[in-house]
């Protein structure tokens, strides 16, 4: 049946491909650049948008790094930067919980969620599928200004005059939602949740959209066992955001009204400065459950869109098919499932049941078997291969690498005995820093080289590319593996000043090693800016269609496609993504037919 | 644009599910899982102390019938839409646009009825969770009727005549969800409390 459709589909296109260009000459600046439909479109606005967030969320943590790391100098010039909030050139305490709570927020939410699938689930879904658009351009449009709108609100809380919200990413009741507990509680936080409610919104509309479009949109041939990874990824990814996000945002409209209505949903028996507050018969723990039911899901949110195009990267730069491709699917799949089963293991000290706690602590080791079985399926890829060593493929590898590392280190915590040590110290912060935030990161960079000669007709410089791939990985490393001894020492999260603490002295000079390392990797980050923008109008041009002589169909396309991707009919696929390197033939495109003496095997 | 909508003539002869369609269903998902989220909340709540039990106002009932004809009413508007029968179309799309005003009109008179019996917002979180649970119902039940004044607007329009079935199919498929969200509300709301 899909056959015919597609066949229609394309008698009726060509039956209108003149007026298609017609239509095209009539674009206005707003129409092509602004409010534009068009997938690609939409995905760079994503992406640069993602860049400025990033950009602001990253220097927030240099900034807090330099009060950790030099707690008893004073900067003079960060009064004149930051003003009140540094004086005397000091990070005040509420300014640096501040830092610390838009740092996470930022990050997680504005860079790794909208800045990684809204760019990457826009750009390739379309493309490698096989469709014109996504289903619904309209919304598609609709979910970047939703986006765009909770960035202005976020960013607008950053300057109103009691600071933004500060009660950390996670924003615990009742410290989050009673004005009187603290500076940042106060008009902050209102704008933090209003701006998280647009963001939620705009998630939900692109998550929409990536389902129907994968599920609807695929041209003739393109089965779901012949989908690239990368869009397998993407779905699993926008499945999990379209269950998980509204729960958060029923968290965050309860909040509102505890905040501005009087209800006690989160509070009960509270005395703040010795005033004792009306609020009953609430619980803050509650909160805890809404947001993480969301939060953990969240985690692979981030993580798999970097899972699914590294897949791609390792496997076109090996010139091998990925290793164990059903096995990787199904692997999405129990993640995707598992996502959802365990997000009591970030409340094992709030006095959860020991018995339940313990059914969460086998749900959540669980999740080791299909993360493993994805790094024993990216290294038999590599295995063997004709590696070339892109900066795009060294970003994958290092993806792999982070994921190893981060990951074992979930499995102590992912224990709940252990976790009674562990928990708020900096072996967290090392943890899901490593495993979800810089290997994320590493995924996005990978993306950001392996595509740019799709997105901007021009090749991203490969020697600042090499330079930022070295100094980036060696410089996570030299951050975040020094974090963990800090924290199976007892080192807690969130401190403002460690050197008043008999037991953490000690970490005087680690702490300021690992200041100096972030500032470094910042500004190896800045050149990766610097050498984006730089290529988008100067970069060496693209003179193939197919420069990496990969296999998926985005690369069947012009090289500046327009809106509509391919000029002619959209090609039929006859073969799944990943025959490199077979009957001799370094790789055949989705796009090439069975031959009729080809071997049957992939 | 025009490409997703040729795609979509395409798809639509052959029965297959529309995408606009099949992206509401997702959608009605998420909606289900918010509803989830607060429902549940409730349930944990409803477990610890200081929690008090209510009836529901009366009005609730009516609202209930309302929205139960509209329901009805937006099924035969939809097969009105189908014989081409356009003018009882008409009829009965404004028959249920009347009966979602009423079920919000009811559901605003049974809210004040609680409140002057002094089950207010404030008084109590069990009272908070339902003018939270029921008014986001409301909500979901306002957004359809702003869709239903839009498709309305579009029936009587003397400029354009519009043949296509997809917005009256995407409008009755989410106006039988509220209606059926409501009842999965108010039987939750009269077993657990």
């Amino acid at each position: 049946m899909s056959s015919t459709i597609s066949l229609q589909e394309s008698v009726l296109h060509t039956g209108h491909a003149d007026e298609h260009h017609e239509h095209h000459h009539h674009e206005t600046f707003i129409s092509k650049y602004v409010f534009s439909q068009d997938h690609k479109m939409i995905a760079r606005q994503f992406l640069i948008t993602g860049i400025i967030w990033a950009i602001i969320g990253g220097l927030f943590s240099v900034i807090f790094r330099l009060q950790l790391g030099y707690p008893n100098q004073s900067f003079p010039w960060l009064e004149d930067f930051l003003g009140h909030w540094a004086k005397g050139g000091k990070l005040q305490p509420e300014f640096y919980y501040a830092l610390v709570t838009m740092h996470g927020t930022i990050l997680v939410f504005f860079v790794l969620t909208a800045g990684l699938s809204g760019t990457f689930a826009n750009f390739l879904i379309p493309l490698q599928i096989g469709a014109r658009d996504m289903a619904s351009p309209m919304l598609n449009m609709l979910s970047y200004w939703f986006f765009f709108l909770a960035s202005v609100i976020m960013m607008a809380s950053l300057f109103v005059q009691t600071g933004p919200a500060s009660g950390g990413w996670t924003v615990y009741p009742p410290l989050s939602a009673l004005g009187e507990a603290s500076s940042g509680s106060k008009i902050g936080m209102d704008l933090w949740l209003v701006s998280m409610a647009m963001f939620i919104v705009s998630s939900l509309l692109g998550g929409l959209n990536y389902i129907t479009t994968i599920l609807n949109m695929r041209t003739k041939g393109m089965t779901m066992t012949r989908l690239p990874l990368t869009i397998w990824a993407l779905f699993f990814t926008a499945v999990l955001g379209v269950l998980s996000f509204p729960v958060l945002l029923s968290g965050a409209i309860l909040l509102l009204f505890d905040r501005n209505l009087g209800t006690s949903f989160f509070l009960s028996d509270i005395v703040v400065a010795g005033k004792i507050l009306p609020n009953e018969g609430g619980s803050a723990i509650l909160f805890q459950h809404l947001f993480w039911f969301l939060g953990h899901p969240e985690v692979y949110i981030i993580l798999l869109p970097a899972m699914g195009m590294s897949s791609e990267i390792l496997s076109v730069n090996s010139r091998k098919p990925i290793f164990g491709y059903m096995a990787m699917v199904a692997s999405l799949f129990a993640i995707c499932v598992l996502a959802f089963l365990v997000w009591a293991h970030h409340m094992f000290v709030t006095g959860l049941n020991p018995f339940l706690g313990s059914i969460f602590v086998l749900l959540t080791l669980l999740i080791a078997v299909p993360s493993a079985i994805k790094v024993f399926n990216w290294l038999t890829t590599l295995w063997r291969g004709n590696i070339r060593f892109t900066p795009a493929m060294l970003f994958a590898i290092g993806f792999v690498s982070l994921f190893i590392s981060g990951g074992l280190t979930g499995i102590f915590l992912g224990n709940s005995a252990l976790d009674i040590h562990l928990h708020d110290t900096y072996f967290v912060i090392a943890h899901f820093h490593i495993v979800m935030g810089v290997a994320s990161f590493f995924g996005m960079f990978a993306g950001v080289y392996h595509w740019f000669p799709k997105m901007f007709g021009r090749y991203l410089n490969n020697t600042m590319g090499y330079i930022h791939f070295w100094v980036t990985i060696i410089g996570s490393y030299l951050i975040f593996w020094p974090m963990h001894y800090e924290g199976l020492a007892g080192m807690p999260r969130r401190y403002y000043d460690f050197s008043n603490w008999e037991s953490f002295k000690m970490f005087g000079g680690l702490n300021e090693f690992i200041s100096l390392v972030a500032m470094i990797v910042f500004a190896v980050q800045l050149l990766f800016v610097i050498n984006f923008f730089y290529s988008i109008w100067k970069g060496r041009r693209v003179t193939t269609e197919n420069p990496w002589g990969a296999n998926t169909l985005e690369w069947t396309t012009p090289i500046r496609p327009g809106h509509g991707n391919w000029k002619g009919e959209i090609p039929e696929v006859h073969r799944w993504a990943y025959d490199y390197g077979k009957d001799g033939k370094e790789f055949i495109t989705q796009t090439t037919p069975v031959g009729a003496d080809e071997s049957k095997d992939h | 644009m025009e490409f997703g909508e040729m795609f979509n003539v395409a798809i639509q002869k052959q029965n297959k599910i529309h995408p606009h369609k099949f992206t509401l269903w997702v959608g009605i998902g998420s909606i289900i899982m918010m509803f989830a989220g607060l429902t549940s909340a409730y349930i944990v709540k409803r477990n610890q102390a200081n929690w008090v039990t209510f009836d529901l106002p009366v009005a609730f009932w009516y609202s209930t019938a309302a929205i139960l004809l509209s329901s009805l009413t937006v099924y035969l508007a939809t097969k009105a839409f189908k014989e081409r029968a356009m003018a009882r179309y008409r009829q009965l799309m404004l028959a249920t646009l009347l009966l979602g005003i009423v079920f919000i009109v009811l559901q605003i008179i049974g809210f004040s009825q609680l409140w002057k019996s002094g089950i207010t917002l404030q008084a109590n979180v069990s009272y908070s969770f339902l003018y939270v649970i029921v008014g986001l119902h409301g909500a979901h039940v306002v957004g359809g009727i702003i869709a239903l004044v839009l498709m309305s607007l579009k029936a009587f329009s003397i400029k354009t005549r519009t043949y296509s079935f997809v917005p009256v199919d995407l409008i009755s498929t989410y106006w039988h969800f509220v209606d059926l969200l409501w009842i999965y509300l108010l039987l939750f709301l009269l077993m657990i409390r």
